[in-house]
C-alpha cells in the first residue's frame, strides 16, 4: 500500500449540513474537514448517525433538496466549490467525474430495467456513445468487474443476479465513465463474508488498475484495515481523528477511537474476558452538545469537554485528533487496550 | 442435578448433559412444485449451560434450524428431544410448558416489538400467558425487576418501543425472553443490527445472564468473530447441512473443512499488519440454490479442492478428534 502523499484531489473544509424535520433541525454534519488524495483510499469510519453518509452525499449533491440546509463550508474539486454549483453543472460531475456505490444493490438498481440498459444509460448520456458502442463498452465493464457471460447477463434483470453479482453491476455502472473519484457507501454491509471478501478484493484491484481515488464509508474496522490508506473517524457529525491506517490502529489518540477498537471481538480474543463496550448512546443530533460530542460516554471526560469543542492536536504529518486530553494541563491517560503488537 | 454439576453450570460451563438432542432434522418449504431444502438432515446435541454457536452465510438454514427448535416450525423429518421428549409431538399444557422453557430473541429489535404496546406489557406478555404472576402488583414487580436486570430502568415500562435506541430495544427483547424463566434461548442474530460499541454491551449482558441464570443458548450469527467470542462450541452450516462442528477454540485454530477455512479466511481482521501478511482464500461464485442443491458434496461447486468424485461421494459425518466433527470428504484424512 502506498499513495499517502499525493496531492489533494478533493478538499472538504468545515462542512456543515442540517436537515429540517418536524422535530427540529437535525445537525448531521457539524464541521467536517478532510481531503482525498489522488490514488488513495480514504476510509470514513463511524457508527450510524455519525454523519458519514451525509458527508458523502453532500459531495455528490444527493441530499434531498426539500429539507437540506447547508450551514457552511466548502467542497473543492477541480478548483470549484461543489456546494455552489448549479444542478445542471453537477450533472457533468456526478457520474463522469465522481461516482458512487451504495449499500444495498437491490434498491440501487431499477428492478424493471435490464442490467445492460442501466449500464449504458450513463455512457449514452455523458459520453454520447451510440447504442452499439455503448453495448460493447458495457460488456467490457461487466468483464472488468468479474461477471462471466457478460453478453448474456446484459439482457437480464437485477432479480436474476445474486447479491454479490448485483453489487458488481452497481460498481460497473459507477465505473462506466471512468470517474476520478469513487465513493463507496457501505458497499459490503449487505453481503455475506465470502462475498464481501470478493467485492473488497475487486475494489482494491480496480483502484490499483484504474488509479482512482476512493472514499470508503463503513462502520466495520476490519474492512478498513485491509483496504484503506488513511482513516477519518467520525462521531456526532465531526471528524474526531484522522491518520494513516497504522496510526489509527496502533496509536489512536482519542477515547472514542480507543473504545471503537476495544469493543470489537477479535478472532484471537480471550473468551473469559468481557468485551469493553462504550457505555451509553450517541448524542442527539437535533440538540447536539456544545462541547465534545463524546463527553457523555467518555470515561475520561473533564469539565471543559462539556463546554467547549477541542481543537485538533497534531501528532504527525497525517495524524491529528480532537481531544482535550492532549492539552498540556490535562492528566496523562493511557489507552485501555491496544490492537496488534507493533506500534 | 448434583451439587457439583450445579456449581459448574453456574460458572457458565457446560456440564456435558444434553438439553436438546437433534436427530437428522429436516425442514423443507414448498416453492411451486419443488421443495426448498432449508435444513436437510442435521444431528447435534446442545448441552445444558453451554452456548452453541451456529454460523453460515445467508440461506444456509441456520435461522430455520433455530425456529424449528423453538417450535415455530414443524420439521419435515427427524426429531428434536428436550429432556428426552419429542418437542414437536407435545400438545396442550405440555406444549405450552415447552413454549415457556424455550424462548427466542430476534435479529431486528424494531420489527420484533409491537409498536402499539408499552414496554411493560411487551415484557409481561409471557407472564400473563403462563399465569406466572398472582396479582397485578407482583406482575409489575417482575417487569421492573426484569428491566433492571437487562440494564434499563423501571420508568421505561410505560414507554413505547420507538422511544428507545436499537441497543435498548434489543435489551427489551432479551427481557421479554427472560420473563418466563426459560432454560433455553435461541438468539437469532441478536447483535447484527447494532453498532459495534452497542454490540459489545448486548454480548456482555447475554454472557452475564447466562452465568446468573444457568441459561443454554443457541447463538445464530453470520459474524464469526462474535460467534467465537460467545460460544463454547460452534457448528458451521452450508446449504442446509452441517459441515463442521467443534469447540470454539479448536474450530478457529484447526478448521478442517475447506468451507470453514474459506469462511474464516474471508473475515477481515481489524489489524492492518495481520491483514497485510494474510493469505486470503477467496471463494469463487455464490451459494447454489437450496431447491436443487449439488449432488454428493454440496460445497463442491465452490470448493478449490473439488474432484470429479465429489459429485457422487457423500461426505461422511465423522468425529475426527474428540468433539471435533466434520463432514469428511477426500480432503480430510
Amino acid at each position: 500500500m502506498a499513495a499517502v502523499n499525493g496531492e489533494a484531489i478533493l478538499s472538504v473544509d468545515d462542512l456543515r449540513v442540517s436537515f429540517a424535520t418536524y422535530a427540529g433541525e437535525v445537525q448531521a454534519v457539524r464541521g467536517a474537514t478532510f481531503d482525498l488524495r489522488r490514488g488513495e483510499t480514504l476510509a470514513i469510519v463511524g457508527e450510524s448517525g455519525s454523519g458519514k453518509s451525509v458527508a458523502a452525499r453532500s459531495i455528490m449533491g444527493l441530499n434531498p433538496v426539500s429539507n437540506t440546509i447547508v450551514r457552511g463550508g466548502e467542497i473543492v474539486f477541480e478548483g470549484e466549490d461543489l456546494l455552489k454549483l448549479s444542478e445542471k453543472r453537477m450533472l457533468d460531475i456526478r457520474g463522469p467525474k465522481i461516482a458512487m456505490v451504495f449499500q444495498d444493490p437491490m434498491t440501487s438498481l431499477d428492478p424493471t430495467m435490464r442490467v445492460g440498459r442501466q449500464i449504458m444509460e450513463s455512457l449514452k448520456q455523458h459520453l454520447g456513445m451510440s447504442g452499439s458502442k455503448a453495448a460493447e463498452r458495457a460488456v467490457e465493464l461487466l468483464e472488468l468487474v468479474g461477471i462471466p457471460n457478460a453478453e448474456e447477463r446484459l439482457k437480464q434483470y437485477p432479480h436474476q443476479f445474486s447479491g454479490g453479482m448485483r453489487q458488481r453491476v452497481v460498481i460497473a455502472i459507477a465505473l462506466a465513465c471512468d470517474p476520478q473519484i469513487l465513493i463507496a457507501d457501505e458497499p459490503t454491509t449487505a453481503l455475506d463474508v465470502t462475498i464481501q471478501a470478493q467485492i473488497l478484493e475487486l475494489l482494491r484491484e480496480l483502484q490499483e488498475r484504474l488509479g482512482m481515488s476512493v472514499i470508503l464509508i463503513t462502520h466495520d474496522l476490519g474492512v478498513v484495515a485491509s483496504t484503506a490508506h488513511r482513516i477519518a473517524v467520525m462521531y456526532g457529525g465531526r471528524i474526531i481523528e484522522t491518520g494513516t491506517v497504522r496510526e489509527i490502529f496502533y496509536d489512536p489518540q482519542m477515547p472514542y477511537t480507543w473504545g471503537l477498537l476495544a469493543s470489537i471481538p477479535l478472532p484471537t480474543a480471550d473468551r473469559s474476558q468481557d468485551l469493553i463496550p462504550i457505555p451509553g448512546t450517541p448524542p442527539d443530533a437535533t440538540n447536539p452538545p456544545k462541547g465534545c460530542p463524546f463527553t457523555d460516554r467518555c470515561p475520561y471526560a473533564m469539565r471543559i469537554c462539556e463546554d467547549e469543542m477541542p481543537g485538533y492536536t497534531t501528532f504527525s504529518d497525517e495524524h491529528r485528533a480532537a481531544c482535550w486530553l492532549h492539552h498540556q494541563l490535562a492528566p496523562n491517560v493511557e489507552p485501555p487496550a491496544r490492537i496488534g503488537g507493533a506500534k | 442435578m448434583t451439587e457439583q454439576t450445579r456449581n459448574e453450570s453456574a460458572n457458565g460451563e457446560a456440564n456435558g448433559r444434553p438439553l436438546l438432542e437433534i436427530r437428522d432434522l429436516k425442514k423443507y418449504f414448498r416453492v411451486g412444485r419443488a421443495d426448498l431444502k432449508a435444513v436437510d438432515g442435521i444431528t447435534l446435541e446442545i448441552k445444558e449451560g453451554e452456548t452453541f454457536g451456529l454460523v453460515g452465510e445467508s440461506g444456509c438454514g441456520k435461522s430455520t434450524t433455530g425456529r424449528v427448535l423453538v417450535r415455530l416450525y414443524q420439521p419435515s423429518g427427524g426429531e428434536v428431544l428436550f429432556g428426552g421428549k419429542n418437542i414437536h409431538e407435545a400438545k396442550g399444557s405440555e406444549g405450552k410448558d415447552l413454549n415457556r422453557k424455550m424462548q427466542m430473541v430476534f435479529q431486528d429489535p424494531q420489527a420484533s416489538l409491537n409498536p402499539r404496546m408499552v414496554v411493560g406489557d411487551i415484557v409481561a406478555e409471557g407472564i400473563d400467558i403462563h399465569n406466572l404472576a398472582s396479582s397485578n402488583s407482583e406482575r409489575l414487580d417482575r417487569v421492573h425487576e426484569l428491566l433492571e436486570t437487562v440494564g434499563l430502568s423501571k420508568e421505561h415500562a410505560n414507554r413505547y418501543p420507538h422511544e428507545f435506541s436499537g441497543g435498548q430495544r434489543q435489551r427489551i427483547g432479551v427481557a421479554r425472553a427472560l420473563a418466563v424463566d426459560p432454560d433455553f434461548i435461541v438468539a437469532d442474530e441478536p447483535v447484527s443490527a447494532l453498532d459495534v460499541s452497542i454490540q459489545a454491551q448486548v454480548i456482555n449482558l447475554m454472557k452475564k445472564l447466562q452465568r446468573e441464570r444457568d441459561l443454554t443458548y443457541l447463538f445464530i450469527s453470520h459474524d464469526l468473530s462474535v460467534v467465537k467470542y460467545i460460544s463454547d462450541r460452534v457448528g458451521v452450516m452450508y446449504l442446509g447441512v452441517m459441515v463442521e462442528m467443534a469447540p470454539s477454540d479448536e474450530l478457529y485454530s484447526n478448521p478442517l473443512h475447506p468451507y470453514t477455512q474459506a469462511l474464516l479466511s474471508a473475515v477481515p481482521v481489524p489489524d492492518p499488519d495481520v491483514e497485510l501478511e494474510r493469505e486470503r482464500m477467496v471463494l469463487e461464485g455464490d451459494v447454489p440454490s437450496p431447491v436443487n442443491p449439488p449432488s454428493g458434496c454440496r460445497f463442491r461447486t465452490r470448493c478449490p479442492y473439488a474432484t470429479e468424485a465429489c459429485g457422487h461421494d457423500e461426505p461422511v459425518w465423522r468425529e475426527v478428534s474428540p468433539e471435533h466433527w466434520v463432514a469428511a470428504c477426500h480432503c480430510i484424512s
